[in-house]
């Protein structure tokens, strides 16, 4: 049986079922993707990674798509990290992000895994972050995250992503939905998707004065820059790709790039022990809660007493 | 406007109802209870125990119904119907080589019939040639391969155009299929105005169930627009478009959706149509539709009823038609293929032929039936031939072909109809709030609509609330020996191997610059948004073969991948 | 009509094991209906389902397969067309040496054409009429049984 060492050696060589592997490893054991990080942090990280977030509809998949053509040109090498959502109640999930990527499948320097955010109540999730570590290791150096743009995982996506683009399409019920929950905020580059249908001066228009009324002088030293584009007829990805690069310039020279490496992996420390601190609360309710502990606790006791059974059964056993 | 029912008759039916209610209704329940909580349609319209003139109160008979051949046309667009001619009974038949194809014809000809069908294999459906690497094994399969004019000269070798009409089933390659069949019949000297037919053609419905598309929506649109426009002004007896619901139904959606959407796809092309700057009466009669006829008898004639008489109203009130046969909505029929079950298929023959009984009192212009055997093989001769004499069987010995719409004024029938209408109504004004049925396409929306009425269908037969007849009540055991069958009786390998071959001697044969130079010339005329019916008569002329020329308009429109929905 | 403690039991396990399972549609028809709710069959029983779409290659499910760690693969065919098709598709899971990946098809298969889909490795053939219940039963021991092959194991068992 191979041991991670060996999966992430094949996975360098090449294997791509080591690799494929190796993820599913990170999503479903803690202990095994611990000891598989751990030989990742060992590389020095030299990965560009790209966020691409937005509301369903807008055209990420596509665009993302385009994107790996033009990277393909360019001799990278790309993964692509497709978060979707799990259905809460049967905890299943349909992950179809790679429809529109599949022309791209076959290819030999592309990687792409679709991940659920199991469980995880908006935010990315432990595995979709060690992803990240993992392919930056084995040698793809386009890492391209695609979110759906909902509250915490705007948060968690600055954490993780170099440059991060936000894209919106025009037309989309109100333009104000673009500006609304601080998504303005946190976009590198706002690409305005979609750009061939009807008001898309109107919105594009909107955009910009959005853009400038948020005082983003903030960020230092890059102005977030607006593009339009059209994924379907393949207008505006050229400048597109141009402005990422700059963008990426900029997060080296600054030294940007290092500090969110620092923060993704701290950020993946918050969610493992997130997530493992989660998984015994769950197995505890499951099976082992006193019933009568409100009885012979106030709620906020209780609480207390139940973390401590929790911490003192992960010291015994080890988790 | 007067009432069909008076006042005070509907008063008594309504208080006679109450005393029903109190009295005789109870004994019968107590009884028998009632077999289900819902009695409910496909479309799930909850079906009453029993309806009276009173459900029909406010109607008008001139309004609502008229008379056969007149606005609102409910009852039927010709004033006799099948006394004057019986509906044509129109078999659709596909089959693996030109060589084939043309026996085959010959053979259909010679026993009199006169309307040809041509169903082609799926790289010709989705615009590749037989020898595209993702071709392989489909050549020849569900219908003939037509790579190239050659092909279609094989097809009609030996057969005059001008006395046939042909019904071609291809969407987005329909221009190419047309300049091929209109080149062919040119070299056989027939006259334009002799060049008889359709080609079905529709593009929007491709998004939304059968998925044979190639380009994005608005250029697919702008192609077929581009067909019907050239048919128009050039072919006098071509029908250009088969304005499709029956994809639609067989993907999963209700009657209810499947007119919605068939309605909102005619409401789009004719848009598109007056925008170029035709005319409604110029083209509109040479609009047709094409529906399913499902299981759930009175809800099909229903819908066809609606159909006809919410086609009038749009053509009349939303685009100022004057000539009443723009206001037709004339339609083709075929039983519903995902009615049929591959257990215990001879049942199928009943339910093909109820199907059919509701299209024929549905009023449909032409019909197709299935053959028992469809759900498991291309249909044998045995099976085919008990599908055709249904509709004979129908049309000569029931007498239900001898006068005019004649559920017309049942209260069930009228109410239904209504409802039927009323539920489409509400799709139609939601798709119209998005811009149209392109835009809708574009999101998603009636893809998911048909996805999740079709998990709904499945779920309702797995748990019992719908009964299939052999799939979930009176189960058998054992296999009918008639399914041990195998899927066709062609070789499959061999008819690619030669299509292939006789794709690369025309590519030896033929002057390709003079083939080059057409291609660039249609890219050209893409870009500049011509017409490009004469830019693809001309490159099949030359023999660019039909995955050269789609793939030049790849270039200049894209392709299409279609949104994530389930 | 099979106990309720039997679906319990399927769901337990389906949660724990975190079933993945790929649903594609090979070759160029286009009738993507039973696909799709068998899709979402599957992921309302809780499992992970990849559903790649229409018009997909063998060369596509297989490297689709490779890159999402599948646990079972769902294919549907339409068009007739499946002998070849799915040749192809099992040489190729071979070749790549995934074999150990449980296939199931559905579509309009002719009953005389399973045995040879048999036995070019082809698990499980369900024909028109097979109930959702029975899909999910059917891939839930599918993937037992994939991730009870040495081969598999070999690779890294988590």
């Amino acid at each position: 049986m191979e041991g991670s060492r060996e999966l992430l050696r094949s996975a360098l060589n090449g294997d791509k079922r080591a690799l494929g592997r190796l993820l599913t490893i990170l999503e479903s054991s803690p202990k095994k993707a611990g000891e598989v990080i751990t030989y990742t942090l060992d590389k020095e990280p030299d990965a560009h990674v790209i966020g691409v977030t937005g509301i369903p509809g807008s055209g990420k998949s596509t665009l993302i798509s385009k994107l790996i053509t033009q990277y393909k040109e360019d001799n990278h090498k790309i993964a692509v990290i497709a978060i979707d959502p799990t259905s809460p109640l049967s905890r299943g999930a349909l992950l179809g992000d790679r429809i529109r990527m599949q022309e791209h499948a076959t290819d030999p320097s592309v990687f792409i895994r679709s991940v659920p955010t199991r469980g995880v109540k908006g935010g990315l999730s432990f595995s979709g972050v060690a992803m990240i570590e993992v392919f930056d290791y084995v040698g793809y150096d386009k890492v391209i995250v695609e979110s759906i743009g909902v509250g915490q995982t705007d948060i968690d996506i600055m954490n993780i992503a170099h440059t991060i683009l936000v894209v919106t399409t025009p037309g989309l019920g109100d333009d104000i939905q673009a500006l609304k929950a601080g998504i303005m905020e946190i976009g590198d580059i706002y690409v305005l998707n979609k750009s061939d249908k009807e008001g898309a001066e109107k919105t594009y228009s909107y955009l910009e004065f959005a853009l400038e009324s948020y005082e983003l002088g903030v960020k230092r030293g890059w102005t977030p820059k607006l593009i339009k584009t059209s994924a379907l007829f393949g207008w505006g990805i050229d400048q597109l790709v141009d402005l990422i690069e700059e963008h990426y310039k900029y997060v080296l020279e600054s030294g940007l790039y290092n500090e969110k490496i620092g923060r993704r992996r701290m950020l993946m420390l918050k969610l493992l022990s997130e997530k493992i601190f989660m998984s015994l609360l769950e197995e505890y309710f499951n099976k082992g809660i006193d019933r009568d502990i409100l009885r012979k606790y106030d709620l906020y006791n209780a609480s207390i007493h139940l973390i401590r059974e929790i911490v003192e059964k992960l010291i015994k056993y080890g988790g | 406007m007067p009432k069909i029912f008076n006042k005070d008759a509907v008063k008594e039916i309504e208080e006679g109802i109450k005393r029903w209610e109190r009295e005789t209704l109870p004994k019968s329940l107590s009884r028998y209870p009632e077999r289900l909580d819902r009695f409910t349609t496909l479309s799930d319209i909850e079906v009453k125990r029993v309806y009276t003139p009173a459900d029909l109160k406010d109607h008008n008979y001139m309004e609502k119904l008229g008379l056969p051949g007149e606005y609102p046309f409910t009852r039927g667009i010709h004033a006799t119907m099948y006394r004057g001619r019986i509906w044509t009974m129109r078999m659709f038949s596909g089959y693996g080589s030109p060589e084939d194809t043309n026996k085959r014809l010959k053979f259909l000809i010679e026993h009199g019939e006169t309307g040809l069908s041509l169903a082609f294999d799926y790289p010709t459906l989705v615009g590749i040639d037989a020898d595209d690497p993702m071709a392989g094994g489909e050549v020849g399969v569900c219908g003939v391969s037509v790579s190239s004019l050659r092909d279609m000269e094989i097809i009609f070798d030996g057969i005059d155009m001008g006395s046939v009409t042909t019904n071609m089933t291809i969407n987005p390659p329909a221009p190419v299929l047309l300049a091929m069949y209109v080149a062919t019949a040119e070299k056989q000297s027939v006259p334009y105005d002799k060049i008889g037919g359709t080609t079905q053609n529709d593009p929007l419905k491709e998004f939304i169930a059968q998925k044979s598309y190639v380009f994005p929506p608005e250029p697919s649109v702008k192609v077929a627009m581009d067909v019907i426009e050239w048919s128009v002004k050039n072919l006098p007896k071509w029908n250009p478009i088969s304005i499709s619901g029956y994809h639609i139904r067989e993907a999963g959606a209700t009657a209810v959706q499947e007119l919605a959407f068939t309605i909102a796809d005619g409401i789009e092309y004719v848009r598109h149509l007056i925008n170029r700057g035709l005319d409604v009466d110029e083209f509109a009669p040479r609009l047709s539709f094409f529906f399913d006829s499902h299981i759930n008898f009175f809800e099909e004639i229903a819908k066809f009823r609606a159909a006809r008489r919410m086609w009038a109203y749009i053509m009349k009130e939303w685009f100022n038609a004057k000539k009443p046969r723009s206001m037709w909505m004339r339609f083709h029929t075929q039983t519903a293929g995902v009615s049929l079950t591959a257990q215990q298929p001879f049942n199928n023959i009943i339910r093909t032929t109820i199907e059919a009984l509701a299209a024929v009192l549905g009023g449909t212009q032409s019909l197709h039936t299935n053959s028992l055997d469809e759900p498991f093989r291309v249909p044998s001769e045995f099976a085919a031939k008990i599908a055709l004499r249904t509709q004979q069987i129908i049309a000569y010995e029931t007498g239900v072909a001898d006068t005019v719409d004649p559920l017309a004024g049942s209260y069930y029938v009228e109410w239904l109809t209504d409802e039927v209408e009323e539920r489409a109504w509400r799709y139609i004004d939601r798709i119209e709030r998005m811009g149209g049925m392109t835009e809708a396409v574009r999101r998603g929306y009636p893809q998911r609509e048909i996805t999740d009425a079709s998990y709904k269908f499945q779920r309702d037969v797995e748990e019992g609330r719908r009964y299939i007849v052999g799939v979930n009540i009176f189960v058998e055991e054992e296999e009918e020996e008639i399914r041990n069958v195998p899927l066709l009786d062609i070789n499959q390998e061999e008819i690619e191997r030669r299509q292939v071959e006789r794709l690369k001697k025309l590519r030896s044969e033929r002057d390709n610059s003079a083939v080059e130079y057409s291609l660039r010339e249609l890219k050209n005329a893409a870009r500049r948004d011509e017409n490009l019916m004469p830019y693809i008569l001309e490159a099949v002329k030359k023999y660019a073969t039909l995955g050269e020329i789609m793939n030049a308009l790849k270039e200049v429109y894209g392709i299409w991948v279609e949104p994530p929905i389930y | 009509m099979g106990g309720t403690s039997d679906i319990l039991e399927l769901a337990r396990d389906i949660r724990n094991m975190r079933i993945k399972v790929l649903v594609a549609k090979l070759g160029l028809d286009g009738h993507d209906r039973g696909a799709k709710v068998v899709a979402r069959a599957l992921k309302d029983a809780g499992m992970e389902v990849i559903y790649t779409g229409i018009r997909q290659t063998p060369e596509q499910v297989v490297e689709t397969a490779i890159q999402e760690d599948v646990d079972v693969i769902g294919v549907s065919i339409l068009s007739g067309a499946h002998i070849p098709l799915m040749k192809r598709l099992m040489n190729l899971l071979k070749e790549k040496r995934v074999d150990y990946i449980p296939v199931f098809l559905g579509g309009s298969i002719p009953i005389p054409d399973i045995e040879a889909l048999h036995k070019m490795g082809v698990d499980k053939v369900f024909l028109p009429g097979t109930s959702l219940k029975e899909v999910i039963k059917y891939t839930v021991e599918a993937a037992k049984r994939k991730r009870g092959y040495r081969e598999w194991r070999d690779l890294g068992n988590y």
